[in-house]
């Protein structure tokens, strides 16, 4: 039976691409997000929910688990961000990224984790931000956020070792998609001039972190987090 | 209900064990230690039999109950201790699921 990828976030983006490269090369992808699908094949399953919302994570994941028997790989990609000032942020959109950055990627992580335990085999892929690195101002929340996943990776990392599960991050660079259309130019090319390669990312550099991640030859690496374009933790 | 579940329990437990290979899980019963110093599961077992046994439950009885919730790890006596313990604690969740 081919590969069983549950993506989150495939409405658009990042997680749209990742959802349709997958499908290229023959895996069956599971892929979610609040509003209705922009994919079909016939290999591809949508499911709308919120990934912070921890009744509809656990019914879904059981309903994927018994319909293919496994997941192989979770990419915890959905993800939401806001560019604001400390002192205007209000506490429900701080809210509301926490609950999609962070809470949706534990509750992720919990539920496939369970599923992964049992065929003693898995890879689990998070994203983060070079926000966090570079400690970028104006995104304090989001950036945070993503620092609170960079340490759910690292030790979930050691607590699902022992059942054969892998947990890495990716951080990308700017790439772009509808999450940085809101960032001022100048911003976005500050930014990339941080960097030690300076150019915009590309789904390309995105898609090749994950697949050495995923790659059954990475059993030997777990809890790595890696940035794009040359930004170093 | 009592009785259905800790059979499922039993059943779980079995099926694992084939896999723990723990002396103590040859024939168990309501009384046999689970998470427990004395012989029983230590925690990284506790955590894959916790997650066997959810979807056992989910399939058994139609419904998605979370083991590891906010009391299970709160209480004084953990409903991890034994067999009957645990079916007592699923009991009360699925009780209450109902309501
Ligand atoms: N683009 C970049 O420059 C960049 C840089 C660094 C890191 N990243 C990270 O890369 C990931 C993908 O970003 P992107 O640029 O592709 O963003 P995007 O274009 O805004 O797409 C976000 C995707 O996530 C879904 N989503 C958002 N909140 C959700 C929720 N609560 N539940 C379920 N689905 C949800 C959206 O669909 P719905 O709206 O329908 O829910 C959409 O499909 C994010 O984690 C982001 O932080 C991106």
């Amino acid at each position: 039976m081919s590969n069983v990828i549950l993506i989150t976030g495939t409405r658009k983006g990042i997680g749209k691409e990742l959802a349709q490269y997958y499908l290229k090369n023959s895996w069956n992808v599971i892929g979610c997000s609040r509003g209705e699908t922009t994919i079909s094949d016939k290999s591809y399953q949508h499911y709308q929910f919120d990934v912070s919302d921890e009744k509809s994570v656990i019914k879904i994941v059981r309903e994927v688990s018994r319909k293919f028997g496994k997941i192989d790989v979770l990419l915890n990609n959905a993800g939401i961000a806001s560019m604001n000032h400390l002192l205007l942020t209000p506490i429900d959109k701080a809210k509301d990224i926490f609950n999609t950055n962070f809470f949706g990627s534990f509750l992720l992580m919990r539920e496939v984790g369970k599923i992964m335990t049992k065929k003693k085999n898995g890879r689990i892929v998070n994203f983060t931000t070079v926000a966090v690195p570079l400690n970028l101002d104006g995104e304090a929340i989001y950036a945070a956020s993503k620092a609170a996943v960079e340490s759910l990776t690292k030790i979930s990392a050691k607590e699902l070792a022992p059942y054969g599960i892998t947990v890495n991050a990716v951080g990308p660079s700017p790439v772009k998609t509808d999450l940085i259309k809101v960032v001022p130019k100048d911003k976005i090319s500050d930014l990339v001039s941080k960097q030690a390669i300076k150019r915009l990312g590309e789904f390309n550099d995105v898609v090749n972190v994950i697949n050495f991640f995923i790659d059954k030859n990475s059993n030997f690496i777990t809890g790595q987090i890696i940035y794009l374009g040359g930004i170093s933790g | 209900m009592k009785g259905k579940i800790e059979k499922l329990i039993i059943n779980a437990l079995v099926d694992y064990n084939e896999e723990l290979e723990n002396p103590a899980y040859g024939n168990p019963d309501e009384k046999t230690r689970l998470y427990s110093s004395e012989g029983g599961m230590d925690s990284i077992a506790l955590v894959g039999f916790i997650a066997d046994l959810e979807e056992r439950l989910a399939v058994e009885f139609n419904k998605d109950i979370i083991l590891a919730d906010e009391r299970a790890m709160s209480q004084k006596r953990s409903p991890f201790l034994s067999v009957q313990l645990l079916a007592n604690y699923i009991e009360n969740l699925l009780l209450e699921s109902e309501e």
